[in-house]
């Protein structure tokens, strides 16, 4: 009889446990956007324009240059910070001065940023300057669109394809 | 008082149970779960494809289609994963509990701190491959956790912005994580066992079979399936989360990505100094006396935390000595029971053995057994020798009952009980300790028991009738049981003839080396 009942709370552990597992493996479920929101993406990896302007080498330069690297043009390595701005609505939600990646400062400048939004029509814009020194922004992009609950709107930007890229 | 409520806790499962309690063999049945999920997993990449199309499409193929193989396979290796990660916290917790993480425990417990990040990144990595909605909600988010340290070069999250961005070379580069890391995992996992001697890699048998019965039934009942396929045009705004390994994902989003990072890290951090923090108390590590040492190994071969080596004997040609690791050792005197040298017929002017405890030196031992022993009276006069960590066998004195209370069960020389038993001075004895299978020195309990059946050296060569000797494991929270178990060992003792005195009845010289 003890060992019977042995058994049986053998039997009642497993169960808890085989329980506990399958329950907790997928449960209880997580609601990670509200159900009448969508999500825009804020992003690029672009690099900005050489910080510096290339310039010619003289020939006093160059002859003092071993002959394998007698280059005429000379650019410095570093990048120009990327500055961008998108707007929703009218109103500016992400504006930032982006610095170029590495310890040179020779990589892309980089954005990611999450945006959850009122699913429904919205008017949005975005303008980005690959060089801080440029008086205005030389990438702008603007358009309306409806984005449904639970779409995921993404603001890339791509300069071998003409700029900014709504998808 | 934590010792107490979780022996408390631990009871039913011990009733149940018995020796194979899994609360016993948490380390064990872990090790073994991740054994389950590597073979498992070995049978679910033969059909894996590595790509993000190819991902959800193979494993709904093994899923629905080959569900009586495929389909159980993909559940026992989530299962046994979530089991895993059960087991292993359940381990860490208790460990934490008894407070055995500092001193000889450190490097267990420090080592043991990595494992808990692998076995994470492998379970993570896991969800990513099925590239179903948990799949696509599980590493965006992660993405976006690791981005934010900011060591990318490129945000790993903008591989997820379409379905034009993720490649099968991504794919294959999860693939090679989620081999890798586990490999490292157990490697890792050696590493963490490799300063205790005979580690228990390996629950008991019927807790195998238990374990493996109860995954089937569960994979057979409640298959693990897919959330639907990855879409990365839409949020997978409703998920199923699987709480034993993404349960840090909501707080992403509540907490947002920084306060993660530094709870995880804090967290990290705690655990592995914990062994240093707060007031550590220090007790000596058993001496070896070169004299009384015959290099036998028997020390050596009972040690549970590897702290005792042979080297040869520095005076001695063609003999060894036993050298202990003061770092390692775990002052349990366990070696001394074990010592040959540790007999009190011994009549050399102080009792001195070959491998002792300075704190509780086997004269000392014979001292408080010789006193016990005079203030025994009247019928079934039994001698208790129990263990410091277990159930306090003092309150049970009384005048048939005598006390000695050992540092652990296993620290008594089996001539002691002899001594005990000699000329009839006692009727009985009984030792008691720690709860089966759950001596806080590991093995008291096991090198007790096989010593008595003559299965391990020392053995017990008692001359009087080996009903005169019983054992009883009783915990913290035992007293009563072991009360009980007494009361019945002195009826039976009344039953039998009184003891007979021993031949051995003078303390004698033993020769060494």
């Amino acid at each position: 009889m003890a060992k019977l009942l042995r058994y049986a709370g053998q039997v009642a552990f497993y169960g808890l446990f085989i329980g506990f597992i399958g329950y907790f493996s997928t449960s209880p479920a997580y609601q990670h956007l509200p159900a009448d929101q969508a999500l825009v993406k804020l992003t690029f990896s672009h690099p900005g324009q050489p910080k510096e302007p290339c310039r010619e080498r003289s020939a006093e330069e160059l002859a003092k240059l071993p002959p394998n690297m007698r280059i005429a043009r000379q650019c410095a390595r570093e990048r120009s910070p990327v500055a961008v701005e998108f707007a929703l609505d009218g109103k500016v939600v992400y504006a930032a001065t982006l610095a170029p990646a590495g310890l040179q400062h020779d990589g892309n400048s980089t954005l990611y940023q999450r945006l959850p939004v009122a699913a429904g029509p919205h008017r949005i814009s975005a303008r980005l300057k690959d060089h801080v020194a440029l008086p205005d922004y030389n990438y702008a992009k603007q358009a309306e669109v409806v984005l449904a609950p639970g779409q995921v709107f993404v603001m890339d930007f791509d300069a071998r394809h003409g700029g900014f890229i709504f998808k | 008082m934590i010792r107490r409520a979780l022996a408390r806790l631990e009871g039913p499962f011990e009733r149940v149970f018995g020796a194979a309690s899994p609360m016993h063999h948490l380390g064990g049945l872990a090790f073994f779960l991740f054994w389950i999920v590597a073979a498992s997993g070995i049978y679910l990449y033969i059909f894996f494809e590595t790509s993000p199309d190819g991902a959800f499409r193979s494993v709904e193929y093994l899923t629905r289609e080959q569900w009586y193989a495929g389909g159980v396979m993909r559940s026992l290796h989530r299962y046994a994963s979530d089991g895993l990660m059960l087991t292993m916290t359940l381990h860490l917790l208790r460990e934490l509990a008894l407070g055995r993480f500092k001193g000889f425990r450190a490097f267990s417990w420090v080592t043991g701190v990595p494992l808990i990040w692998l076995v994470f990144f492998s379970g993570i990595n896991g969800y990513w491959l099925v590239w179903d909605r948990l799949a696509q909600y599980v590493a965006i988010a992660t993405s976006e956790w690791l981005d934010w340290l900011g060591v990318f070069g490129e945000p790993i999250a903008r591989n997820f912005l379409h379905a034009g961005t993720l490649s099968e070379r991504f794919f294959t580069l999860l693939v090679f994580l989620h081999l890798g890391v586990p490999l490292f995992l157990l490697a890792f996992t050696y590493v963490h066992v490799a300063r205790i001697s005979r580690p228990k890699t390996s629950p008991p048998a019927p807790l195998i079979l238990g374990t493996i019965a109860a995954l089937l039934a569960l994979a057979l009942v409640y298959p693990a399936t897919s959330q639907g396929p990855a879409q990365l045009n839409t949020v997978a705004a409703n998920v199923a989360l699987d709480w034993f390994f993404l349960q840090l994902y909501p707080l992403l989003d509540t907490l947002g990505h920084g306060p993660v990072w530094a709870v995880a890290g804090g967290v990290t951090l705690l655990l592995v100094t914990l062994p240093w923090l707060g007031r550590r108390v220090r007790e000596p590590v058993a001496v070896v006396d070169p004299a009384n040492c015959n290099g036998c190994g028997r020390c050596f071969a009972d040690c549970p935390f590897g702290a005792v080596v042979m080297q040869p004997h520095p005076d001695r040609p063609g003999h060894e000595l036993a050298v202990v690791d003061p770092d390692l050792c775990g002052a349990c005197g366990i070696c001394a029971g074990a010592c040959p040298s540790s007999t009190p017929f011994r009549s050399v002017a102080e009792l001195v053995t070959g491998i002792d405890m300075p704190q509780r030196p086997v004269h000392q031992l014979r001292a408080e057994l010789e006193h016990a022993l005079d203030g025994l009276t009247g019928e079934a006069k039994v001698v208790v020798f129990g263990c410091d960590r277990a159930a306090d066998v003092h309150p049970l004195r009384g005048p048939g009952v005598a006390t000695v209370s050992l540092m652990c069960a296993a620290q008594l020389p089996p001539s002691f009980v002899d001594y005990a038993l000699r000329e009839g001075r006692a009727d009985g004895v009984l030792v008691t300790g720690c709860r089966t299978s759950d001596c806080w020195f590991r093995f008291g309990a096991d090198w007790v028991e096989q010593r008595f059946a003559h299965a391990r050296e020392p053995h017990l060569r008692t001359r009087a009738a080996r009903e005169r000797v019983r054992v009883a494991w009783a915990g913290v929270t035992d007293l009563a049981t072991l009360r009980t178990e007494l009361e019945r060992y002195r009826a039976d003792l009344r039953r039998l003839a009184p003891a007979a005195p021993h031949t051995e009845s003078k303390p004698r010289r033993i020769a060494h080396g």
